[in-house]
């Protein structure tokens, strides 16, 4: 099947604006803004059945339509702050396809009435964002972006905003608060962003893989769109493949591809042929998915499936993990991970990151005994529904499923006590 | 001098983005603007960046020390930032890190001699299918090296070496 979103694969040169016009770019958004009324266009993305594809699947034309619209002026943003490790999905899309992805911004700021959007780009995008900004600039030039746009009343600007190394600002009221320059640390919610959202106005906020299936939508219909994927999950989906596979990298494919087919028939199977002991499905937040069982892998990946499995589809990063690798080595790596990113706001995922990480160093020195074990599941079970985001139970994820579900990993590299 | 008479156009442009009501928003981008030169922010260009947006200085402090990609001393004058996070693990980063120690002659979160390069460790950046892999983050902003080999990096330092010449 040709590509939705990755197009640049197929059509070289796609990350120029001619380019991108001659292949019927541009065209979506100048036919809603001369044609359609901003709620038509929501409608056709409601109606699409487009999930949110930066971790939670929110149905993307339901969070249009929750914009407050007694408050004015209303901001878009685009989060392309993608910093869970196990993605690399968004700087593709930006890289090769980076027209399509601006248009998809466009089309939502014209759905929910804003006259300016933001591009919050992780600071180490700082490549990717001065091209975004010479191509903001020829949209500029050729008429799409401005003011009174093609004779209408309707005006907008899009600006880039690099952020400065801070996974939590991919947290959306995070994003905001850096985007408002400061520190990125949550708000409390509600209120949500349609409701109380950049400088206190309503605000959508969405990631960069989302905005680039909306120009194609309201191009085809949302008919051709519900063709693919599920029927929970229509669509196609970015599998980011990482890990020890033999050909890691972007996979886009419907949703519902089972993990044997994107392991197997496009990641190249696993490095010297091993078996799969685990999968990560949503990066470094995830649950371990244990492939004790065959069958496990034969499971289609879509949003409500996944969950079948007790795991989260999330962003779809997909981590392969090997018979070879130590569990206790991996959640002190994923441990330390959040121990560096948590921002220090809510006391149960600052200290509880810190003790995490003493109690898996310990643990992978092989100085740990099994009441350490014990206590570092009742550490990570303390963190769990009691901070204001989801980075708290991001970081209790790994270690709660790989102690729960392969016990006898820790045990053997513990005492008994 | 004052950002605003060594920048002038660029402090204005940065300005221009944000609304009257959100002119705070433009701490980031001048935080990156007063490191552009020396590598990292110093004490006057605080005051500066205060002044124009009219907070504090311990508001901008706080900000350098929560974001990772700010630095309020002055270090190597291009910092490698190794990805040791798990994907790059699985993909051999760990020992690539090791490797490049070795081959550098530092440890970790130090500089060499010459005061060219910084060694450090960072979480994710993006690029788990091309470990390992690092940035550099020096005058010319922030560039990707990926599919890296310890011999590829050793030919890029000497690059980097003769492009700013000898820094002490």
């Amino acid at each position: 099947m040709a590509h939705i979103l990755l197009r640049h694969r197929e059509i070289p040169d796609l990350n120029t604006i001619d380019v991108y016009k001659k292949n019927g770019g541009l065209e979506a958004f100048k036919n809603a803004v001369t044609k359609l009324k901003p709620n038509e266009v929501t409608d056709v993305v409601k109606n699409s059945g487009l999930r949110g594809r930066g971790g939670a699947g929110f149905p993307t034309g339901m969070k249009w339509s929750f914009i407050d619209n007694k408050n004015w002026p209303h901001y878009v943003v685009a989060n392309a702050d993608e910093s869970e490790p196990g993605t690399f999905k968004d700087r593709e899309i930006m890289e090769g396809n980076p027209f399509q992805f601006l248009e998809g911004l466009m089309l939502a700021s014209y759905a929910v009435g804003a006259n300016a959007a933001y591009v919050y780009l992780r600071g180490e995008f700082w490549d990717i964002g001065a091209s975004l900004d010479k191509q903001i600039a020829e949209l500029e030039a050729e008429g799409y972006l401005g003011e009174k746009l093609f004779g209408t009343e309707y005006s907008l600007r899009l600006y880039t905003h690099l952020g400065a190394g801070a996974y939590i600002c991919g947290e959306e009221t995070a994003l905001l608060e850096s985007l408002e320059g400061k520190r990125g640390q949550p708000r409390n919610r509600p209120p949500f962003p349609p409701a109380v959202g950049l400088y206190g106005k309503p605000t959508i906020i969405n990631n960069v893989e989302t905005f680039t299936n909306v120009p194609l939508i309201l191009a085809k219909g949302a008919d051709w769109y519900k063709t693919i994927g599920t029927a929970d999950s229509p669509g196609v989906k970015i599998f980011s493949l990482s890990g020890r596979v033999n050909k890691p990298g972007n996979y886009e494919l419907p949703l519902g591809t089972t993990f044997r087919e994107l392991i197997y028939t496009h990641g190249g199977g696993v490095i010297d042929d091993r078996k799969v002991k685990a999968i990560m499905p949503a990066g470094a937040s995830s649950s371990l998915i244990m492939v004790d069982d065959e069958k496990v892998l034969d499971t289609p990946m879509d949003y409500a499936t996944v969950r079948t499995l007790k795991a989260d589809l999330g962003s779809a990063s997909v981590i392969v993990i090997d018979e070879t690798v130590p569990l206790d080595w991996l959640i002190n790596k994923t441990v330390h991970f959040f121990k560096h990113e948590s921002c220090g706001k809510c006391t149960p995922c600052r200290e509880g990151t810190y003790w995490m990480s003493h109690l898996t160093e310990r643990i992978h020195a092989g100085h740990g005994t099994t009441a350490d074990v014990d206590l570092l599941l009742n550490v990570a079970k303390q963190i769990q529904g009691k901070c204001l985001c989801a980075l708290g139970e991001f970081s209790t994820m790994a270690v709660v499923t790989s102690i729960e579900r392969s016990r006898q990993d820790f045990d053997r590299v513990v005492k008994a006590q | 001098m004052s950002l605003v008479h060594k920048y002038p156009d660029e402090v204005k442009q940065i300005l221009s983005k944000y609304p009257p009501e959100g002119k705070r928003s433009a701490v980031m981008p001048l935080l990156f603007l007063a490191q552009r030169e020396e590598g990292y922010v110093t004490k006057a260009a605080v005051q500066d960046i205060a002044q124009i947006l009219d907070i504090t200085e311990t508001d901008i402090g706080s900000i350098i020390g929560f974001y990772t990609l700010y630095h309020d001393k002055k270090e190597g004058r291009y910092r490698i930032q190794v990805c040791t996070d798990l994907p790059c693990a699985l993909r051999g980063a760990e020992k690539f890190m090791a490797d490049l120690c070795g081959s550098l002659g530092i440890k970790v979160g130090e500089t060499t001699s010459d005061g060219l390069v910084t060694l450090e460790a960072v979480t994710c950046l993006a690029a788990c299918d091309k470990a390992p892999m690092f940035q550099t983050q020096g005058p010319d902003g922030i560039k990707y090296h990926e599919d890296m080999t310890v011999e590829k990096t050793m030919e890029l330092i000497a690059r980097l070496k003769t492009a700013v010449g000898e820094v002490k």
